[in-house]
């Protein structure tokens, strides 16, 4: 490749771990980004128009599939939305449960993401062990909800399942185990030279970008903006649990990696403190009518701000039905931290605001002269990543 | 044919493909590659490129952006290669049957060798099923 | 800043142009305004009343286009829908607030691909999610919109 010469690098369709296809092209000049196109709409599945045909109660079944991770928080959001058309009062215990629920998908989408984020850095164990990890808190959500994702558990004026008092001491006993995994990740992240060098100062989104942009979640905290949902808009529990909203100020891939292993620790804290103060009787309203009207909910997913809005005429199923994935706001900001980078940073960068890409919707690298050729494919681009990794180690001396 | 059919299923590659997912299914096949399933003992691997796939495990709804590309890769995988509709988007479309973006099921598409349902199936389901089509391969020998 | 505070400064800045206030409650505020006004209010609440701009979402009401847009007072926990309604369903146009907050830049071409509204000077009009092949005026999530005829519909 000569100096000037620009190349477009593709990244997906279909790569290998990060498994939903979207289309990015990155356009670089010799190892540098100069500009990134996005073309998504791999996932558009229909659901706002899908949910105009099914009734109130229907569509939290389709809302709840938007997104695997997000799988309480959509539908959380959607009820809360019904629920400020008619001004509809939650059982105070169903509030409490609905945030044991989100604490818990909370915790294993982080653990998800460290995962992620040490496989493509070139951290096989940390990918593993992270992953190991989840799976107790899958477990809880299985025995608690009866599956491992996609929960059911949310309806318009309460939740479909109580958490029977056998299960709290089982979930007090695998948080209390999860804990020391937690602190151990943490080290292994937080701690590591050589992390520090791969990630610091890389992937920088500014507070003013961030701004610009409507960034949220993570995204947003590790630039410095201390917004938070559960703290700025409370709903469900959270009004009644102490809990510190994370930020850093430094805004690059270093900083949302802290953000994010730091949540985890305030998540095991709300569960605990919800399991403590959850009062006994009902979970439902029981509320069958939503009157005309139009509702707002939104609530703090993993990955940010989960929107809906709702309009009601009265009759069972919504006219109109908006959701709005914290990712669709998150994924724009590619162009403010992607550009000026190196190619192999291009794709923990992109990892970073952690994407829930069926939230939205995948990366690609052609030559200019000839766009049907790939140059590289989402593979290369990890594997560059995970030797960039290496060359550092090696300068530092480590070995592994 | 025998022959490589006997080889192919003592350690099967797998290439992973989402047509338009929510993204459950696929973590619940990466999870089954972890220690606590750990397909790998099986043999089962995931591969990065279509080219080295035994096995097209198949996730998602089709969407229409998606169907072209599925189908295109299925004719560049080499054969015998066997698909497997994972979860019940890829069954049937699932919820999203109805959507003005999702035209076809996938086994209209392309010809599918195994289903496995579930939303998402769970890890041991997946062992199931690909247990089950390897019994089935070494069946039709 | 309180709803009430918020009210009053949208008031005193734009006066007659504020057409209608609904506080459906002390955290929603509904203010309807004609849609040549929008690029003003859009950068008073942004720009002045340090608003987070959440997202638009687009109704195809029965006589008109309503283009809702969404701002978040994050310290006081209000939510402001601003409200605009397109009467001319043949050719609905309303001005880009791209310029103004980037991140609006998908969400205007998403409301443009699935109800076909305009939105002049939009920086970069492009396609967002449906497929290359999806046939030219036909926007899935208008009332009229007839989904093609298929086998396995029940």
């Amino acid at each position: 490749m000569s100096h000037n010469e620009r190349s477009m690098i593709p990244i997906g369709p279909y790569h290998p771990l990060q498994e939903e296809p979207e289309f990015y092209r990155l356009i670089v000049e010799g190892e540098k980004v100069v500009d990134i196109d996005v073309r998504i709409g791999y996932n558009h599945r229909g659901i706002e128009k899908l949910s105009e045909a099914k009734t109130f109660d229907q569509s939290i079944f389709i809302v709840e599939r938007i997104c695997g991770i997000c799988s309480s928080s959509h539908p959380i959001a959607c009820v809360q939305a019904v629920e400020d058309i008619a001004g509809i009062e939650v059982p105070e215990r169903a509030l409490y449960i609905r945030s044991i629920v989100q604490e818990l998908e909370r915790l294993h989408s982080h653990l998800l993401w460290v995962g992620l984020a040490g496989h493509f850095l070139g951290y096989n164990t940390v990918f593993m062990w992270s992953w190991k990890y989840r799976e107790p808190v899958c477990d809880i959500m299985e025995t608690v909800t009866g599956n491992r994702q996609h929960y059911a558990m949310m309806k318009v004026s309460g939740v479909r399942r109580d958490i029977e008092p056998e299960h709290v001491s089982y979930i007090l006993k695998r948080l209390d185990e999860l804990l020391p995994k937690i602190d151990m990740l943490k080290g292994a992240v937080l701690d590591d030279p050589v992390l520090h060098a791969r990630l610091k100062g890389v992937g920088v989104l500014t507070k003013e970008e961030a701004i610009n942009y409507s960034a949220l979640g993570p995204t947003s905290r590790a630039s410095g903006i201390p917004y938070d949902v559960r703290r700025d808009h409370p709903y469900a529990a959270y009004g009644r649990v102490k809990f510190n909203v994370i930020t850093q100020e430094e805004g690059d891939v270093f900083a949302k990696a802290v953000v994010r292993i730091l949540e985890m620790y305030e998540s095991i804290s709300i569960i605990r403190q919800c399991l403590d103060k959850m009062p006994k009787g009902p979970i439902d309203a029981k509320v069958k009518d939503v009157p005309p009207g139009e509702g707002i909910g939104h609530v703090e997913a993993p990955r940010g701000e989960c929107f809906h809005y709702v309009r009601s005429d009265g009759a069972n199923s919504p006219v109109r039905h908006k959701v709005r994935a914290p990712t669709y706001m998150n994924f724009p900001t590619f162009k403010a931290t992607v550009i000026g980078q190196t190619v192999s940073d291009a794709t923990i960068i992109l990892a970073a605001i952690d994407p829930c890409y069926c939230c939205t919707e995948r990366l690609a690298v052609v030559r200019p002269d000839d766009p049907n050729k790939t140059v590289m494919s989402a593979e290369d681009l990890i594997r560059l990543s995970q030797e960039k990794t290496m060359k550092i180690k090696n300068k530092m001396g480590i070995v592994c | 044919m025998s022959f490589k059919l006997n080889v192919l299923t003592k350690s099967i590659y797998v290439f992973h493909l989402s047509s338009g997912s929510c993204n459950n299914c696929d973590i619940e096949i990466i999870d089954a590659l972890t220690p606590r399933f750990d397909l790998e003992r099986f043999g089962i691997q995931l591969v990065g490129s279509i080219k080295h796939a035994d096995v097209l495990l198949c996730t998602g709804s089709c969407n229409r952006l998606s169907a072209e590309r599925v189908r295109r890769l299925y004719e560049q995988v080499p054969k015998p290669c066997f698909v497997v509709a994972f979860g019940a988007c890829g069954c049937s479309r699932g919820l999203f049957k109805d959507s003005y973006n999702t035209v076809e099921p996938l086994d209209k598409i392309i010809p599918v060798d195994a289903y496995i349902p579930g939303c998402p199936p769970k890890p041991e389901a997946i062992i199931d099923g690909i247990v089950k089509l390897v019994k089935k391969l070494r069946d039709t020998k | 800043m309180t709803a009430h505070e918020l009210i009053e400064n949208l008031r005193s800045k734009f006066g007659a142009s504020v057409k209608d206030i609904f506080e459906k409650s002390k955290k929603r505020l509904y203010v309807t305004i004609e849609p040549n006004d929008i690029t003003g209010f859009a950068h008073f609440l942004f720009r002045d009343m340090g608003c987070r701009f959440n997202i638009a979402t687009a109704v195809d009401s029965f006589d008109c286009f309503e283009i809702l847009y969404h701002f978040s007072r994050d310290d006081s926990g209000i939510v402001i829908t601003i409200r605009a309604k397109l009467k001319d369903k043949n050719d609905p146009h309303i001005d880009s607030i791209t310029p103004i907050i980037k991140g609006a830049e998908w969400i205007e071409r998403e409301m443009h691909e699935l109800f076909g509204i305009e939105f002049d000077g939009h920086p970069n009009m492009k396609p967002l999610l449906l497929a290359d092949d999806w046939p030219e005026g036909v926007y899935p999530l208008r009332k009229d919109f007839v989904p093609e005829q298929r086998d396995d519909r029940g």
